[in-house]
């Protein structure tokens, strides 16, 4: 019994000093990607009279912490959200403030795109749990 | 439960931690966006465009290669978001110290109408002297804005019209390749931390 007690001195250091970090650590910026995708044959659905395509939200929730991915996975150049993005091509934008951002975007009825970044989980069980959902692949 | 099974449990949670420890430190090495701006992944030739210069000369992309360009578009009589842009542009340049001599900011009007070379040039030259504008015939500015994916509306009838702009500050790297996008309202240190990364390659 003596002998075991070290041992489980230092697993319990290491669950505590485990548990710890995780919930005070910061979390690094670009943690997260938010993928957002113009699909194949998209041009040719607008060709062929679907306008109402919804492919991007008038309104995206971000964390400071995550980075907001549009793909074009399409055969012609879109503007999609804040940018012109050509066939093939990523566009990826990290946000570093939580704060509203707006961009002129054509692809929405009213022209506008709004990003909203909130902060990110708050030090203690917040960041703890966050980090147990990205370990479990959870949103 | 016996001292064993206990043990045998306790080792476990630990093998459990430490795998999900890794794990999660594998995932944080994750390579991260390395500018500040927003990044186009594969970087394409930047959208080339001839227009009329106030230093007298034709704008072309390919007369600064070897620079970093710093491209925006705007109006001289904007009120608030290109005088904030322009500026923030000038205070990054003198931040930069010798660097900024491979750095080009070139300003492109949005507003042909009012935005004449002679009003462009003491305009530009009030933020930074090394400030190109360029203007030209409405086709080939509409041209130059959809390259980029740039839109420009007119608003109000009178002689006191607004331009409603995208207001992004395109990056292209030396070799004419544009590599990335920042929103307004970015500072002065987010385009040194940028320009910085494009100078090195």
């Amino acid at each position: 019994m003596r002998r075991r007690r070290p041992v489980l001195f230092v697993l319990a250091l290491l669950v505590v000093g485990g548990l710890g970090w995780s919930a005070l650590a910061p979390i690094p910026s670009g943690a997260r990607e938010r993928l957002f995708e113009i699909p194949p044959g998209t041009s040719e659905r607008r060709i062929a009279g679907e306008h109402d395509l919804e492919i991007l939200p008038q309104t995206i929730r971000l964390q400071v912490h995550e980075v907001l991915a549009l793909r074009n996975a399409d055969s012609a150049p879109h503007v999609f959200g804040p940018t012109l993005i050509l066939p093939g091509q990523t566009f990826r934008l990290p946000f570093r403030q939580a704060a509203t951002y707006s961009f002129l975007c054509t692809a929405h009825a009213d022209g506008q795109l709004n990003v909203i970044v909130e902060p990110g989980p708050a030090p203690g069980w917040e960041r703890l749990r966050w980090r147990w959902e990205r370990l479990a692949g959870a949103e | 439960m016996n001292l064993r099974a206990r043990l045998a449990a306790t080792l476990a949670l630990a093998l459990l931690l430490a795998g999900a420890a890794t794990l999660w430190l594998i995932r944080a090495q994750e390579p991260q966006p390395a500018l500040i701006a927003g990044a186009y992944d594969p970087p394409r030739p930047a959208p080339g465009f001839t227009l009329d210069g106030t230093d007298g000369a034709p704008v072309t992309l390919e007369s600064f290669r070897g620079k970093v360009v710093l491209l925006t578009f705007g109006f001289t009589h904007c009120a608030a978001v290109c005088p904030t842009t322009l500026a923030t542009l000038a205070q990054a340049r003198s931040a930069l110290g010798e660097r900024a001599k491979e750095v080009q900011v070139v300003f492109v009007t949005v507003d042909p109408e009012r935005d004449t070379i002679e009003q462009m040039r003491p305009y530009l030259a009030a933020f930074d002297p090394t400030f190109v504008g360029a203007t030209g015939d409405p086709t080939a500015l509409a041209a130059a804005r959809g390259g980029y994916g740039v839109t420009a509306v007119r608003e109000g009838d009178g002689p006191d019209y607004a331009m409603a702009h995208t207001s992004s500050i395109f990056l292209i790297d030396r070799a004419g390749r544009l590599r990335a996008m920042m929103p307004f309202g970015h500072d002065a240190a987010d385009f040194v931390h940028d320009v910085g990364l494009l100078l090195e390659g």
